[in-house]
């Protein structure tokens, strides 16, 4: 076979956001040698999107704040159904994460007190986001980017992961290739932590970027480890809505959190209907619908979406604090949101489900084999709260490195098996060598019309099987593609493994949302609207791959504690 | 729906030409949406670098009608009727193929720049007033459009001697960090080579986060460089203790 360059490390990080950078951060403190490892440049990943803040309970700004809050908090937004003792991790330890930054050279708003400053966000009970105006995302990338590139981690650049590993039960390192030539590389590693984000662009309408084709949760899964809660996925209330090109992008929740209101045609506040209590600041899962159901009901703005207005703030409040989204509407749709309101609908976000972990370490049920931030499942349950990706990330990210880097250590390198490789190079050669086949641009536009339609806001059995029925047809037909011009930074053939990584989350999704008879958090069904606490509350969605195809199993939820349970029957 | 003609550059490091499109115009569609279709209805293996599509990621950075532009917040409707349009690689940086060129060489710049440095017992307490300056600096998205434009990387490619704006205001955001105690003014002059900067500014007009790239960062710096350097009071110090 051709030629191929192999790296050995004691830990490869698959994935350079949020949660790859610290793992590797972390990982590299311990002492292993560990490489980072990220289909784009460094510092373009989808972290650097994030716009409204990182949930922490530093108690700045409303001192009653605590970790015991946040932590209820998001066991509240998630419905129960969260791993809690990753909730639990998480809100204990998300405040020193985000000191952490400060100390590594990051600058946050600030309080007058000269301390981080800390705004409003839907389902905080506390102003609890510390932020960067709308564009704390970008701040926390390079904050860890810089700590990371002087941190002794080697970065491999646009290098696309397709395949993990295995010596028996546990992985021992990574195949893929160099997107500038399309050479292969082999990686050979004792520990690998998956940090590749989420699933988005398998919608059509998604604020995600193109990275997100699920790739870690598909090799995750073809390495045999359990995919959790894949049916919940998050829309988030507010995409920009027109022009057409542009449908979908974020608009931060910020918007809401600095005052923002949502009307409909009839001029209506109708989150009074939906949540009377939090109004606009309710959980995404209920804006969500609540927007859906405005639209659908025939009080749509003129683009079928909701106003959302946040002028009453002020014009020089509004660019102060809000300076992307000023551009943005200015730039993309030639709307001044200082002086009106903007159409928003929800958009494809974030995939709550994942790899499923354990808190502690990061570690899969495959040995080796340890996931942080949107890739792993639990901590969110049913339903993230905004701010508690940008903590979660930062948490765990560090355990993962921290796990991974303690699984490494003393450990030897496993021999790779070389028709292992040559046939993973085979197969990611035959779009080139295929003279017939389906184009892979067009599969996956129908990918997205399918997920949009059947597997939205709101679902039906009948909806979700017709999903079902149209992904195994694109499966099929996925089997043969054909892509034209060289093996050189040729985006046709890196669409096709990003294409088979979308079918196999897009099928977990629509299994799984199939298969849970209720509704809950982001998960809405029409057929059965309301949650079954006795039944489903108690029980995780997983899947797994068993003789080839994808099998489906449901696993009672971890119980909690009674020192933990105590805080939420105490509130009743 | 009208049709636009676009003219983008194909070829490598050993060269190529441009190939024409025409590409159906829908409502505010931007440059990388018609590049988009080119790719999946004329040519799956046009490459081109994005991520955001939302002007965050600074990765689309081209030169569009020969103006360095990020290709997902140039607008078609920017155009007049019946314009073809040009879509080349940025010219400062080798190109690999189409679109995409080799910008390595401001990963192994950036990493040059000595880090963040507070002092051992730093109490974290910041102003508003005090971050501000830094804030600017950070919000750069990295999109190198303004080392793109810089006629000493540019026209002179004296990438040896000169770090570019990019990383001017990186220094510069360093040394104006309010709880920072290194001191980079040598680093600046001897190593990022400040003094080649002669302020025509063409960074500050092309950053598309309207950072004041010359005004609030090189030009502050040029000044502590010379402080540093140039003060009769340092200099006759420097002499006396033989620094």
């Amino acid at each position: 076979m051709e030629k191929y360059e192999t790296h050995t490390h004691d830990v490869i990080v698959i994935g350079a956001g949020g949660a790859g950078l610290r793992a590797a951060i972390e990982s590299s403190a311990q002492g292993a040698s560990t490489a980072l490892i990220c289909k784009s440049l460094l510092g373009k990943a989808h972290t650097v999107m994030a716009e409204g803040g990182v949930a922490a309970a530093l108690a700045n700004v409303d001192t009653k704040d605590n970790w015991e809050t946040h932590f209820k908090d998001t066991m509240k937004g998630g419905k129960m159904l969260n791993n809690w003792q990753m909730a639990l991790y998480h809100a204990k330890e998300a405040p020193e994460r985000v000191r952490e930054l400060e100390y590594w050279g990051a600058l946050f708003d600030r309080t007058k007190e000269g301390r981080i400053n800390q705004r409003a966000f839907g389902g905080h009970t506390w102003k609890r986001l510390a932020h960067v105006g709308d564009r704390t995302g970008l701040e926390m990338i390079r904050t860890l980017q810089e700590k990371g590139i002087h941190s002794g981690i080697d970065v491999y650049m646009e290098c696309t992961i397709t395949h993990l590993i295995k010596d028996g039960d546990r992985v021992v390192g990574a195949f893929g290739y160099w997107r500038e030539s399309g050479k292969f590389v082999l990686f050979r590693a004792n520990a690998i932590v998956l940090a590749t984000g989420g699933v988005g662009k398998a919608y059509k309408y998604t604020s995600n970027s193109w990275e997100y084709t699920g790739d870690g949760h598909a090799m995750a899964y073809e390495a045999g480890a359990e995919l959790i809660d894949m049916e919940f996925i998050q829309f988030h209330p507010t995409g920009m809505v027109w022009p057409p090109s542009v449908r979908g992008i974020l608009v931060t929740e910020a918007v809401r959190g600095e005052g923002g209101i949502l009307t409909n045609s009839e001029g209506e506040r109708f989150m009074e209907r939906y949540d009377p209590e939090r109004m606009e600041l309710s959980t995404r899962d209920v804006v969500a619908r609540s927007i859906y159901t405005e639209v659908e009901q025939g009080r749509g703005s003129p683009h079928g979406g909701a106003f959302l207005d946040v002028s009453h703030r002020g014009a020089d409040y509004v660019r102060r604090k809000l300076p992307s989204m000023y551009h943005q509407f200015m730039e993309f749709a030639d709307i001044d949101i200082t002086k009106g309101p903007m159409e928003v609908f929800p958009t494809t976000h974030y995939v709550m489900g994942g790899v499923k972990v354990e808190g502690d370490t990061c570690s899969s049920t495959v040995p080796g084999l340890f996931a942080a931030g949107e890739v792993a499942g639990g901590m969110h349950g049913a339903n993230r709260l905004g701010g508690n990706s940008l903590s979660d990330l930062l948490v765990f990210g560090k355990r993962a490195g921290e796990g991974a880097a303690a699984y490494a250590s003393g450990k030897s390198h496993a021999s790779v098996s070389a028709e292992l490789i040559e046939g993973y190079a085979n197969e990611l050669r035959e779009p080139f060598n295929n003279t017939q086949g389906e184009n892979p641009y067009t599969i996956h536009q129908d990918l997205q019309d399918v997920m949009q339609l059947y597997i939205g806001v709101f679902r039906t059995e009948e909806n979700i099987q017709k999903g079902i029925d149209e992904i195994e047809k694109l499966k099929e037909r996925a089997r043969t593609l054909k892509i034209e011009g060289s093996v050189m930074f040729n985006p046709g053939w890196h669409l096709c493994r990003d294409l088979k990584s979308m079918l196999i989350v897009s099928e977990a999704l629509a299994r799984c949302a199939l298969a849970r008879k209720e509704s809950r958090g982001a998960h809405s069904r029409v057929d059965f609207p309301e949650s079954d606490d006795g039944t489903w509350g108690k029980l995780n969605s997983i899947v797994a791959i068993k003789d080839g195809a994808m099998d489906f199993a449901t696993r009672p939820i971890m119980e909690m504690p009674e020192e933990f349970s105590r805080m939420f029957t105490e509130d009743k | 729906m009208s049709v636009a003609k676009l003219r983008v550059f194909r070829g490598d490091s050993q060269g190529g030409e441009e190939k024409e499109y025409e590409v159906p115009v829908d409502e505010g569609m931007v440059v990388l949406d018609a590049l988009f279709y080119i790719q999946a209805n004329y040519d799956g293996d046009l490459a081109i670098r994005w991520n955001c599509k939302a002007a965050k990621c600074g990765s689309c950075s081209t030169e569009i009608n020969g103006k360095p532009r990020l290709a997902c917040k140039t607008r078609m409707d920017s155009f007049e009727e019946g314009e073809t349009v040009t879509v080349y690689p940025i010219k400062a940086f080798p190109v690999i193929k189409d679109l995409v060129t080799d910008v390595s060489w401001n990963y192994e710049v950036s990493k040059k720049i000595p880090p963040f440095t507070p002092a051992e017992d730093t109490e974290w307490i910041m102003y508003q007033e005090d971050v501000e300056r830094g804030q600017e600096f950070r919000k750069c998205i990295e999109c190198f459009m303004c080392q793109n434009v810089c006629h000493i990387l540019r026209d002179h490619n004296r990438k040896d001697a000169f770090a570019g704006p990019r990383f001017m205001i990186k220094i510069a955001e360093r040394e104006m960090h309010p709880l920072d105690v290194l001191d980079r003014r040598e680093f600046a002059r001897e190593e990022a080579g400040v003094g080649f900067c002669n302020i025509t500014k063409c960074c500050t007009e092309v950053c598309p986060e309207d950072i004041h790239i010359t005004d609030n960062g090189i030009i502050p710096l040029k000044e502590r460089v010379v402080d540093k350097y140039y003060d009769p009071l340092s200099w006759l110090l420097r002499k006396i203790k033989g620094k």
